[in-house]
């Protein structure tokens, strides 16, 4: 080995145990901070190795989940809201990184609010990922929420920091607080003195009260300088470009086995029997061994473990492994029946009323009105993360009457959901259980949200006694995941004689498994165009399921879009209209559907995103034949997006994205280059949703196995250019994650129709012959 | 269990392993070179490219043993222990990764592509870079990221040009 990787594994070494005993300094150090001074205050405590620490615990509603929460657990109180701030005496500034990072940049966004605050220079700033703990309030990294939910308590760590360096300095330099400010790292007075963090740094620091936070002040917008800046770029980039082990696939532990786990091709299948003894005997194999599941596919399903040397040893012994399933109670879901069932109540309503208003028969029937119909389908979709399902455990027995304790590497998207599906497994309360941070994520999608890796870990590292690396197949993932549900929507709807949108009906087919209806499956009562009009009808019809289904990016808005965009276009062409000036006229007078929630629609929001993307597009401009702009809008996840997209399509069908321009409104952006590359990266996503990708199923068994024939879109499916503009109005800033993601594909299926008549109403593309770069 | 050795970043390994062992999992469960990425496991995704004599191969696809005697390099050894190469260098500049667990491998293949072009065009780059998949669809920054490398390669070409004309002087 060389003396480069050696001294890398030794520097991850050094980390791993700093991180962990950091982790145990602050909790004996949370502990007695609370027991001190249970008036929410920050303090100021030296810890050692030549650092402080500034805990925070300053939300007043916190105070009162103090008082009961402490007589059970002499840590709980402060654990409701706890990030914080490390200074180093040289002045340098580590900031906890609360959320996981999936690749949505998180792990720069919320620091970057902290440090904006505090004052802090980006370059002294190092960002350190925050063990799995409730003292950092939810580290949740779903539905594009950790901005939204994050933002003002960042700014009151920042801030809080903040005004106890100006204390400090008050104090050293005999001058009053007011006369001085944070910048670069310095504490500034007026007469130009200044005095930096580092040479801050001491008891006078340590002994200064915490602000109220009532008394807090925020920067202007207009005096930040990391906040919204083009200049700061991912933290890890340095690491990411020389190949650093960062990703819970990349854990080495000292004796680690490797671990594969092969469960029933339909899921819910129970183990009968396997050939165990063939299979350990097999070379590197240490063990093999069937597993009793709960049946439930989030929380462990049957299965057969296989520990070895090495990840390698493990997938070629699973290549031998026979087992006999028993399949009574096992998925035996066909697409060909479902798509079958849904050709019946192609046009029935369904028997489930959602939201009606008005009478849309009425207007229906009035022959002054311009009625038409669609039938829309688009299938089951695979996350397909990069990084496959991983997790390692190290499970330690008790000995001399303690009890059992498990260390984990998760990569999660909410690790803290893991403590309750794995106690329900394996028995193990919270306290017995650590969560060890994972740096990076490669990918979530939504697909990293359940327990079912994880505990299938710990089986094998229970049995095994030493730590195992336990990793998915690409088959794994493909048969086994949590499915975007495939579904059908069955539209109808009346323009005026004026050309106005007067009636909408929708009938959507609901996919439920296990009676849970899929995530975002359900037709909302609020989904667009619903609440702006006056005749509406929304009827579901449920179809039980054997196939599991979960969330993926910007859930039941990732087809929603396809569907109500595309057959508002297609409203639009039928009464003779411009597409972008009558889906502004559907949005009518600016105004909130729930007025002083931020995460209802505003109308208003929403035709000034629609407008700039037209705009920037250059909306109207003539094409020659062939070439194509379509337009989309979508509101989720708090989020009022729209995308133009200017396409080519050749008499072959083969199909080339030239732009796409997108304008968004979220609000103030923190991480811009972040905040960009998210929306470069949905409308890529989109454009593999939309061209080639469908999961089917006959038997309960997933047709598709790997990326031969499930496609990611390749580098020349791109489009040449991904124009982006965002509206930074001055609401609460929410996330990007995913909003970028619905208005793709109907913005590139109503470009097709404009540029060769051709109305997409299923995906995707390749079943059509469509064929991209 | 037979015993070879390969040539990796410049150091020879002493391996004691199965001969069918894909170069993958050499490196990753028995070196600890864990910046190449097990993606799909059937050359597919190009999660796992390095360079064997300087071409882009997948390493979950070729058994370790056949490489014997073969110059192995992978993203570990992509840089020198102090520099940065221009690729590298504009993949932070832009701001190329979203998650990141793709770009050990997009970065080997564009390292190989600009070793046979050094200024490759956009269909030059889309051919080259075919065989990696980016799930969170870094695409248009990584065209812009070769581009700028490219550049600035060229640029320090004649930089050097120029400092070798003026020595001569």
């Amino acid at each position: 080995m060389s003396e480069r990787m050696s001294n890398r594994q030794q520097n991850n070494e050094l980390i791993e145990s700093v991180e962990q005993a950091m982790h145990q300094q602050l909790q004996q150090k949370t502990a007695g901070l609370n027991a001190m001074n249970r008036r929410g205050f920050l303090k100021l405590t030296g810890i050692a190795g030549g650092g402080l620490i500034l805990a925070l615990s300053t939300m007043p509603e916190v105070l009162a989940a103090d008082a009961t929460e402490e007589q059970t657990d002499p840590l709980a109180g402060t654990l409701t809201l706890n990030t914080f701030i490390k200074v180093q005496t040289d002045g340098k500034v580590q900031i906890y990184a609360p959320n996981a990072d999936i690749g949505q940049g998180v792990r720069n966004a919320l620091p970057m609010i902290v440090a904006e605050e505090l004052g802090v220079k980006w370059e002294d700033v190092e960002v350190l990922q925050a063990p799995v703990d409730e003292r950092f309030g939810r580290q949740s990294t779903a539905g594009s929420n950790s901005i939204y939910r994050n933002f003002e308590t960042m700014k009151q760590m920042g801030a809080s920091a903040r005004e106890m360096f100006i204390g400090a300095a008050a104090e050293a330099m005999n001058v009053p607080r007011d006369e001085l400010k944070v910048v670069n790292s310095q504490v500034v007075h007026a007469s130009g003195r200044g005095m930096s963090f580092a040479e801050l740094v001491g008891p006078t620091l340590l002994n200064q009260p915490v602000p109220d936070p009532g008394s807090l002040r925020f920067k202007d917008k207009s005096e930040y300088t990391i906040v919204g800046s083009s200049e700061i770029t991912g933290i890890d980039n340095a690491n990411l470009v020389t190949g650093s082990p960062l990703f819970g696939i990349d854990i080495r532990l000292p004796d680690m086995l490797y671990g594969t786990y092969h469960r029933c091709p339909a899921s819910g299948g129970k183990v009968v029997s396997a050939n165990l003894e063939e299979i350990k005997a097999m070379p590197g194999i240490k063990d093999a061994f069937l597993v009793e599941g709960s049946g439930k596919p989030r929380e462990l399903l049957d299965g057969v473990a296989i520990v070895g040397t090495s990840t390698w040893a493990v997938f070629s012994a699973r290549r031998k492994l026979r087992v006999e399933w028993d399949e009574s109670e096992a998925s035996k879901d066909n697409w060909d029946e479902i798509v079958a069932k849904a050709e019946l109540v192609k046009d029935s309503l369904g028997d489930e009323v959602i939201k009606e208003v008005g009478d849309v028969d009425t207007v229906f029937a009035d022959p002054a009105n311009k009625t038409i119909t669609a039938h829309y389908e688009y299938p089951f979709l695979a996350h397909v993360c990069l990084e496959p399902m991983t997790c390692t455990a190290h499970y330690k027995k008790g000995e001399n009457g303690e009890e059992d304790k498990v260390e984990m590497w998760v990569p999660h998207q909410i690790p803290q959901r893991l403590y309750g599906g794995i106690e329900g497994i394996h028995g193990l309360k919270k306290e017995q259980i650590q969560l060890n941070p994972v740096t990076r994520i490669g990918g979530g999608f939504g697909r990293k949200l359940y327990s079912e890796y994880a505990n299938e870990a710990i089986a094998m590292a229970k049995r095994v006694g030493v730590p195992v690396k336990h990793t998915w197949t690409r088959e794994d993932c493909m048969h086994h995941d949590f499915y975007r549900n495939g579904g059908f929507q069955n539209l109808k709807a009346a323009v005026d004689s004026e050309g106005k949108l007067v009636a909408w009906q929708n009938h959507l087919i609901l996919m439920v498994h296990n009676g849970r209806p899929a995530v975002g499956g359900r037709l909302n009562p609020a989904e667009f165009p619903m609440l702006n009009l006056s005749n509406v009808k929304g009827t579901q019809s449920r179809f039980d399921i054997g196939t599991p289904c979960g969330a993926l990016r910007a859930p039941g808005a990732n087809f929603n879009a396809f569907v109500v965009q595309g057959f508002i276009h297609e409203l639009a062409e039928t009464a003779g209209r411009d597409h972008l000036e009558f889906l502004l006229e559907i949005m009518g007078e600016p105004r909130w559907f729930d007025e002083g929630n931020i995460r209802s629609m505003n109308t208003g929001r929403a035709a000034g995103v629609i407008r700039l993307a037209a705009e920037k597009a250059g909306w109207g401009k003539p094409m020659p034949p062939g070439e194509g702009l379509g337009l989309a809008f979508q509101f989720s996840h708090a989020a009022h997006a729209a995308e133009v997209a200017h396409i080519s399509v050749d008499a072959n069908k083969k199909l080339t994205i030239h732009k796409v321009t997108a304008a968004i409104d979220v609000g103030p952006i923190i991480n811009l280059s972040g905040a960009r590359s998210q929306i470069e990266g949905a409308v890529v996503e989109g454009i593999s949703h939309m061209m080639g990708q469908k999961i089917t199923m006959q038997n309960g068994r997933i047709d598709q196995s790997n990326f031969h024939d499930y496609p990611v879109a390749r580098m020349a499916a791109a489009p040449s250019e991904i124009d982006i503009h965002f509206i930074e109005s001055d609401f609460s800033p929410t996330g990007l994650g995913e909003p970028g993601l619905p208005p793709v594909i109907p913005a590139v299926t109503n470009a097709i129709y404009m540029a060769n008549g051709d109305r997409i109403r299923k995906l995707p593309l390749v079943e059509a012959g469509y064929s991209i770069a | 269990m037979p015993t070879y050795s390969l040539k990796i970043n410049g150091t020879e390994q002493q391996l004691e392993a199965d001969p069918a062992m894909p170069l993958l999992w050499v490196l990753r469960d028995m070196l600890g070179m864990v910046g190449t990425k097990f993606g799909c496991g059937i050359g597919q995704c190009g999660a796992c490219t390095i360079h064997v004599d300087g071409q882009p191969m997948r390493a979950c696809s070729i058994p370790a043993s056949a490489l014997v005697g073969r110059d192995i390099t992978t993203i570990e050894g992509l840089a020198s222990d102090t520099n940065l190469t221009a690729l590298q260098q504009a993949w932070i500049d832009l701001d190329v990764p979203q998650c990141g667990y793709c770009q050990s491998g997009q970065l080997m293949s564009a390292a190989a592509l600009l070793e046979s072009k050094p200024n490759p065009s956009d269909d030059d780059i889309d051919a080259a870079m075919a065989g990696n998949y980016c799930r969170c669809g870094t695409y248009v920054r990584i065209r812009q990221a070769i581009h700028q490398a490219a550049a600035s390669k060229t640029a320090m070409f004649y930089d050097a040009t120029e400092k070798n004309q003026e020595d001569l002087v």
